[in-house]
């Protein structure tokens, strides 16, 4: 945890952008709303990006409270992406930092559909738009996989063998065997609920 | 009863009971839009179905949008949007309290310690089923390796590069859209 909390301390002395000021505000805005408005796929898809910019770009939150908030965020009713920014807004500023997240997570795809519905055709069939939107998932690909790679290397250095063989798990439930996650992340919770509860794997 | 109050009092009850994200969200909004209301024809719901799957947003959003522009106009897309988002709200508020006057008990702590390495799973899992689709163009396993897309992995590697590089998301997204229209241009 000291570590952790070092590694924010080193971000934001890096960067300068205090939680809680107004230019953060606006930063957390205009970096929010570009990557929903970019970002093609749900929540698994835009929670690593969001994950690249608050955490290792800007350091205004932690690995360990984005994990938890992932989880929390896809075993809650509602749509991933949206529970996932309303509770990383608070953790990061309160209500102020969940109002401002809402708003630019939910806006750009509001625009982009109500302008999208009068142009479909040319949306759907253009070549052009298609290797525009191509281009933009193989940068969102590699993103997701620099930011998995970061976590499993994070997970392995800890050598603790139950979180290990539960990652190992569920990797191959949801991609073998199509498991919905939702599942995936019930069996887990009882697993840690049983095994997990000695301070050394907090 | 007011048009604009039904879409959001309907788009809210469909927030709360669709749990499981993504598709799995599909059916709800399916038998309230489709079956119940007939606000949208079945080809619609498929249309927005795929305009979702090549369009940033998520799919819930997307329909909502959808939905709420045909049957009110952009007050009706604000609107069922603003009802599908407030369950989410007060349950997410409600657990970030919770979590911060329950969060130090050790089963809380013990479940949440068997969730971060779920979640660390689950976004590797969608790491690799993006790179099917980057580069052989399928949502599963690709049955034949050969036959893969060369522009999807140049664009993947250029990408790769730029995130080793540190440059920022917003950049390398940008910037992706833009090597990808240029491969489109010159292949």
């Amino acid at each position: 945890m000291n570590n952790e909390n070092q590694q924010l301390d080193e971000a934001v002395s890096k960067l300068n952008i205090v939680p809680g000021t107004r230019h953060f505000f606006w930063v957390l805005f205009k970096s929010t709303f570009l990557i929903s408005a970019f970002t093609v796929g749900g929540g698994m898809v835009i929670i690593p990006l969001l994950k690249k910019k608050y955490v290792d770009e800007y350091g205004w939150i932690n690995d360990k409270d984005t994990l938890d908030i992932t989880a929390i965020a896809q075993s809650l009713p509602g749509i991933m992406a949206v529970n996932a920014s309303i509770m990383l807004g608070y953790k990061m500023a309160g209500f102020m930092g969940t109002m401002v997240t809402i708003l630019a997570t939910v806006l750009p795809p509001l625009i982009t559909i109500t302008i999208i519905a009068f142009f479909y055709d040319l949306f759907a069939h253009n070549y052009y738009v298609q290797m525009i939107l191509k281009g933009m998932q193989c940068g969102a690909t590699a993103v997701i996989i620099d930011v998995g790679l970061n976590l499993v290397g994070k997970l392995f250095k800890k050598k603790l063998l139950i979180p290990i063989l539960i990652a190992l798990g569920t990797f191959i439930a949801s991609l073998c065997f199509n498991v919905n996650p939702m599942y995936c992340v019930l069996v887990d919770a009882i697993i840690g609920l049983m095994l997990l509860r000695d301070p050394k794997y907090n | 009863m007011n048009i604009l109050l039904l879409l959001y009092w309907e788009f809210c009850k469909i927030g709360l009971f669709c749990v499981g994200g993504g598709y799995a969200s599909l059916p709800w909004i399916q038998a309230a839009v489709v079956d119940d209301y007939h606000w949208i024809t079945m080809t619609e719901f498929i249309d927005i179905f795929t305009i979702s799957q090549m369009t940033p947003g998520p799919i819930g959003i997307n329909a909502a949008t959808f939905v709420g522009t045909k049957i009110a106009g952009t007050p009706g897309a604000i609107v069922a949007t603003l009802g599908f988002i407030t369950p989410s709200i007060i349950l997410c508020l409600l657990i970030t309290y919770l979590m911060k006057k329950y969060g130090e008990l050790s089963v809380i702590k013990g479940t949440l310690n068997g969730l971060r390495p779920a979640v660390v799973a689950l976004i590797c899992t969608a790491g690799l089923s993006f790179i099917w689709l980057s580069v052989w163009d399928t949502e599963t396993i690709p049955t034949n390796f050969a036959d893969f897309d060369i522009k999807g992995i140049i664009i993947l590697l250029i990408a790769m590069i730029a995130v080793r590089k540190k440059v920022s998301v917003i950049t390398l997204l940008f910037g992706s859209g833009i090597v990808g229209l240029v491969l489109g241009l010159i292949i």
